[in-house]
């Protein structure tokens, strides 16, 4: 089934709300950091990993999902936490580590955790598997609504814990979808270096589950397919796979020069950015007016805007905070 | 002799009696593990829960300890409260990340808008034999890492208390049992471990230990089944006109450090046994605990009794050379080079 237009239009706002937030990120990024690069510097410091490109993966399924629908993500979780709705001003301060953030500067940009959207998100690869099949079961377990969607990277399936987590979702036939958003890369190796099937949707077959998989990063089609396997998921038939095709327009994390790329393959990128692509599908279809369009990217930028300047006109969390909440209250 | 009120139970049934209570007061309580449902635990802790409560809240997993440990940590996130077993804490290697880094590590990422609920139950010791990969302790390798509580019953009484306890707590509590203690006989049983318990629930506070036996000239600190040799070393001191006293510390994490060393300041030596590995570990813990804060009450150089820095070996002969045992207790106060008690 295709997305109404009111969910078109939140589909384009939150892709253009996630780009326009990493775009700001990038710049900022960089504040401190020259002329010489050290990772340590500047307003947003560490590694900083973009989602450019792979916008229309977020959006395509969080467009499904509620607030009490559980999302587990990755060390690339922007565009996921802007559309499962986390707060947006607090994960803006979580990432500049102010005492206003999620988690008052305890986590960072690799660990934001939003309770009241039920996202979550790791820097270890598959990670987020295990805690998303587990609140799958809690769901099933409790009698109370609600589906886990755990979005990982292509070269996140050849760990062990990712087919652990397939199988024990399998067998338990739980409320879970498993989305692999394909990048093609893991950090400087080819996917093709490093899974033996060219697509991972067959992999669903070794846990007799449906898989599915999407090409072109058309965020229509990632719509269509995630709505098939999240109702699957609420109707208690159990979980599915599905593979997106998508771009990393970005490195790996800010300050990858990478070389390891074709050449001109970015340029291609670029000329395929999800973005200007949906802008013009809407025009086409008569889904949104110029004028409509022109008003969602105006909100989307005030709304970064505004979050930027709640992080950076927060405090700093005291120093000797670090050494609280380790344990529960 | 048996008196007539008491209700000697093992750890194993301990274990289970707590669950049980606590799920019948607490629908959130589950318990998921490999062969812990039909089998009743491979130590008998899950015995009898499967017919009380089901396969629903009695779980066997498929061979799977990244999943189901990883799930059990958003079952937690989710309001759920997991006892998840980890059959033999030597597997840990196969599915650490799911421990430390999320179990461990969730509650502070999400500067504590989080809870983490759960209990990882896992057998520890053996010295039956079994080999390098089925009976380390890794007290130390768990109670290193922050984030997790981390408990070792002695006795039936306080395995009772510390899960209920455990169970009750916000935060994940690794619960290490100790094979030589669970009243399995076919694992030679310590029968200083089977001990009367209450039959109704209560708790034992996670974080406090307890001086079981009072002395004067030397103070005996361990956990688990050191705490058996030494009170059994005890003894044999009590023959040679010493009096030691013993220190169960029932809980590793939080340590009770103001009972060590209220224990040390009133005896002035210490003798710190510990199954673990020696090095970087809790024996160290436990003596830096004492020296850190005020050296000045040590008449004499404290002493470790633990295991040695090597992979546990099978052969029989070696096996027992490497493990604490009562005489090498005494050995160590005698080493001590301790002035003789008045």
């Amino acid at each position: 089934m295709a997305p109404t237009r009111d969910e078109q239009h939140w589909m384009y706002r939150n892709m253009v709300t996630s780009r326009r937030f990493e775009e700001t990120i990038a710049k900022i990024y960089f504040e401190g950091k020259s002329p010489a690069f050290n990772m340590a510097n500047g307003p947003i410091p560490g590694e900083m990993h973009l989602s450019d490109g792979q916008e229309p993966v977020a959006v395509g399924v969080c467009a499904h999902l509620t607030p009490e629908d559980v999302v587990t993500a990755t060390h690339r979780p922007h565009h996921r936490a802007i559309a499962k709705g986390v707060d947006l001003d607090k994960m803006a301060a979580e990432i500049f580590g102010k005492a206003t953030g999620l988690s008052g500067g305890r986590g960072g940009h690799m660990h934001l955790f939003d309770a009241d959207v039920n996202f979550a998100c790791s820097g270890i690869i598959a990670q987020g598997m295990g805690p998303a099949v587990g609140a799958a079961l809690s769901r099933k377990m409790q009698g109370k609504p609600g589906v886990a969607v755990a979005f990982v990277g292509e070269g996140a399936v050849n760990q062990g814990g990712w087919h652990e987590a397939m199988n024990l979702a399998a067998v338990w036939n739980l409320p879970f979808v498993c989305v692999i958003e394909d990048n093609a890369w893991g950090i400087s190796v080819a996917k093709s270096a490093a899974t033996a099937v060219p697509t991972n949707d067959v992999r669903a077959a070794a846990y007799g589950i449906p898989g599915e998989r999407v090409e072109g990063n058309d965020p229509f089609a990632i719509y269509e397919a995630a709505g098939r396997a999240i109702a699957r998921a609420r109707a208690g038939e159990g979980p599915s796979l599905i593979e997106v095709e998508t771009y990393r327009l970005a490195g790996h994390f800010m300050g990858d020069a990478e070389g390891y790329r074709p050449e001109g393959e970015k340029d291609g990128l670029f000329e395929k950015d999800p973005i200007p692509a949906m802008r013009a599908r809407l025009l086409k279809d008569g889904a949104a007016s110029e004028e409509e369009l022109a008003a969602i990217e105006t909100e989307s930028e005030a709304r970064v805007e505004k979050a930027i300047q709640f992080a950076r006109n927060s405090v700093d969390p005291a120093p000797e905070d670090a050494l609280t909440r380790v344990f529960a209250a | 002799m048996t008196k007539s009120n008491e209700r000697k139970l093992t750890i194993a049934r301990a274990m289970a009696e707590a669950t049980a209570q606590e799920m019948r007061i607490d629908p959130s309580v589950f318990v998921m593990g490999e062969d812990i449902a039909a089998l009743g635990g491979v130590y008998g802790n899950t015995r009898g829960l499967l017919d009380e409560f089901g396969a629903e809240r009695i779980r066997d997993t498929p061979i799977s300890e990244t999943a189901f440990i990883g799930a059990a940590v958003g079952a937690a996130q989710d309001g759920m409260r997991p006892l998840v077993e980890l059959m033999f804490v030597d597997f840990f290697g196969v599915c650490f990340d799911a421990i430390y880094n999320l179990m461990a590590k969730n509650i502070y990422f999400s500067g504590g808008n989080l809870k983490v609920p759960m209990v990882l139950m896992t057998s520890t010791g053996g010295g039956y034999s079994d080999g390098g990969q089925h009976w380390q302790c890794l007290y130390g390798t768990f109670a290193h890492l922050p984030g997790m509580k981390v408990v070792a019953p002695s006795n039936a009484y306080d395995a009772k208390g510390l899960m209920t306890a455990a169970m009750r707590d916000d935060s994940p509590v690794v619960y290490m049992y100790h094979k030589g203690l669970q009243g399995m006989g076919w694992l030679g049983t310590e029968a200083g471990a089977t001990v009367h318990v209450p039959e109704e629930s209560y708790t034992v506070e996670i974080g406090k230990a307890k001086v079981v036996r009072e002395g004067r000239d030397v103070s005996i600190v361990s956990v688990g089944m050191g705490v058996h040799n030494a009170l059994k070393a005890a003894k044999k001191l009590e023959e040679k006109g010493i009096s030691a006293e013993v220190v169960d510390l029932v809980s590793l994490v939080p340590l009770d450090r103001e009972t060590i060393r209220a224990s040390v300041a009133k005896t002035g030596r210490l003798i710190v046994v510990d199954e673990d590995y020696q090095s970087y570990g809790l024996s160290g813990e436990v003596i830096a605990s004492v020296t850190e804060h005020d050296i000045s009450v040590l008449k004499a150089a404290p002493k470790r009794v633990a295991f040695p820095d090597v992979p546990i070996p099978y052969a029989r002969v070696m096996e027992q050379f490497c493990l604490p045992n009562p005489d090498k207790i005494v050995a160590a106060w005698d080493e001590m080079g301790a002035l003789q008690p008045a």
